[in-house]
């Protein structure tokens, strides 16, 4: 039998190998690779598959912001429902509970930089609860899903080496 | 130039020239438009917390000699990393030497060992350096030619065969560089047996591959059998297993007076171990296990691919446990290691390794590296398929 978080880790770096090949690399059949992947479906574990992209070499004009939001938790409910609340917006593309100075980390990605201080101004800071945020855009990617961007793999090995 | 052939050394004149030099230099020339699958080196780089501990100590002056044997705090974390992996016992003061690669450490084993006539046990195919280092130390090689219907692995009967009086030390590669066979405890036990019969010969076991094994079982060191312990010289580093092979720097272990006499050569010709590779493989020894188990992963996968695609393109081959390297038979096509290799290397632009690089017994076979990017390899795979089934048709057309 393969080893489950081994399919998973070659996954998250190539979402695009197929099962057939998956099979090959695992040691296992297609029909069980399949199987799992269903599985690692219905389970919730695997939930999507994005590409990572540089999107700086494109026409695209926009923004990835950063937003650091204090809040005070809410009886019963802590963070959780202030999280759902501003997850929920499309432009939010992920939201984590910190540990640290400040509780929730917006990440915003594919607004203008009007969009993201609308953004803040008339959906976050109005929230009862929301005590302060503070806003960071990303200047230059250099790395983003462990993958570097510009850079190209050459090698420069010997062409034999016994 | 005029040519000086008495001015040389008649040992150096002796040594045969690479078996299959005419295709290295074709190979050499073709280098850029080829896919190369005859690379004997990681294609990793270095991770970056061994290459940024080296570079560290550049920062802060560290650009002097060490002592001979090498830093004391680099011996220890190779003996706490050699107990901690293969239950190994070195006492890091006397027992353990850094040398320059492991190829430094094969050589002054040899000019440590060996008297002129004594007889040293080579197992081929394998490392093309064994039996020069043996030569230039005025030894003479004994030859032993597994066989790939043992998978490439040392019969005890066969090296008992081999063992004569004049016999100094065997020279054991497992995981094995070209065939990729391993060799587990109980064939290893077999081979201690006939060793246990025979105390004059002493065991050089390269071990530079033992982190690439995709068995079930981790590697064993032939040296953690206590009947032979006190026989054996371990040489290892971590080249191969953490992608370090231009950092030129490795080690051997072993008893006490023979480290001795090896650092004593080591002493006067190389001084000591780049203390900046050093200090890389201190970070090596403590952290690197994390990066060595993905980088060993990633090869098993690409193992998989190979064995697949040889399969599909009707090659014959065992099935490889260790190193990076597979060793199909190509047989079946009638066409001699070097004519296949030539053949490929002009007619797909893929180059791989006849086998007979490696030994007379390498006829027949030819090395495939997987130290190559899974893309390269795919690739690669499908020209093999293509290439067989032309070679195929042809002689389909003159059997008609």
């Amino acid at each position: 039998m393969f080893d489950r978080l081994e399919l998973l880790h070659i996954l998250e770096r190539n979402a695009r190998i197929s099962s057939q090949e998956l099979a090959v690399m695992l040691g296992a059949e297609e029909a069980e690779i399949i199987h799992e992947l269903d599985q690692l479906h219905a389970e919730n574990i695997i939930l999507g598959y994005s590409t990572v992209i540089n999107w700086s070499k494109t026409q695209r004009e926009s923004v990835t912001a950063m937003i650091e939001i204090r809040i005070t938790p809410q009886r019963n409910k802590g963070f959780d429902q202030i999280a759902c609340q501003l997850f929920r917006y499309p432009q939010v593309t992920s939201c984590y509970l910190m540990s640290g100075g400040f509780d929730l980390m917006l990440i915003i990605e594919d607004s203008t930089l009007r969009e993201v201080a609308s953004f803040i101004s008339d959906k976050v800071a109005p929230i009862e609860g929301v005590l302060s945020t503070s806003t960071h855009f990303i200047l230059k990617k250099y790395k983003s899903n462990g993958i570097v961007f510009d850079s190209k793999p050459e090698d420069n090995r010997e062409t034999i080496i016994l | 130039m005029s040519e000086l052939p008495n001015s040389l050394s008649s040992v150096v004149q002796a040594l045969p020239p690479s078996a299959i030099r005419k295709f290295f230099d074709l190979a050499n020339e073709m280098k850029g438009e080829v896919i190369s699958l005859s690379i004997g080196e990681p294609d990793f780089v270095t991770p970056w917390a061994i290459r940024e501990a080296g570079i560290y100590s550049l920062e802060v002056g560290h650009t002097h000699y060490s002592p001979n044997q090498g830093y004391i705090q680099v011996r220890q974390a190779i003996a706490d990393y050699l107990k901690r992996k293969f239950a190994l016992q070195y006492n890091p003061n006397d027992q353990i030497v850094v040398t320059v690669g492991g190829s430094e450490a094969l050589d002054i084993a040899a000019r440590a060992l060996i008297n002129p006539g004594d007889e040293v046990i080579i197992i081929e195919p394998c490392f093309v350096a064994y039996k020069a280092t043996v030569s230039l130390a005025g030894g003479i090689p004994v030859v032993i030619s597994t066989r790939p219907e043992d998978d490439f692995k040392l019969k005890p009967e066969d090296l008992e065969k081999a063992i004569s009086p004049k016999t100094k030390y065997m020279i054991l590669g497992y995981p094995c560089n070209p065939t990729g066979a391993v060799m587990d405890r109980q064939e290893l036990s077999g081979i201690v047996d006939v060793l246990k019969k025979y105390p004059h010969v002493y065991i050089l076991s390269d071990e530079l591959y033992s982190e690439l094994s995709y068995g079930p079982e981790p590697s064993v060191s032939i040296s953690s059998f206590a009947e032979v312990h006190d026989r054996c010289i371990v040489v290892n580093g971590f080249s191969k297993s953490l992608a370090m092979t231009g950092w030129r720097i490795g080690y051997a272990a072993g008893p006490k007076p023979i480290i001795a006499a090896m650092n004593k050569i080591h002493q006067y010709c190389i001084m000591c171990s780049p203390t900046t590779s050093q200090y890389a493989i201190i970070e090596a020894c403590l952290n690197g296990d994390k990066d060595i188990a993905e980088m060993q992963s990633e090869y098993n996968r690409r193992r998989r691919v190979i064995l697949n695609g040889l399969s599909k393109a009707g090659l014959d081959c065992f099935e490889p446990m260790g190193a990076f390297y597979a060793f199909p038979s190509i047989k079946s096509t009638g066409l001699t290691s070097e004519e296949f290799c030539e053949r490929f290397l002009m007619e797909k632009k893929v180059a791989i390794v006849p086998g007979t690089a490696f030994g007379e017994c390498g006829q027949g076979h030819v090395r495939i590296s997987y130290a190559a990017s899974m893309q390269n390899i795919t690739e690669a795979m499908r020209r093999l398929r293509e290439f067989i089934q032309e070679l195929n048709t042809i002689k389909g057309v003159q059997h008609e």
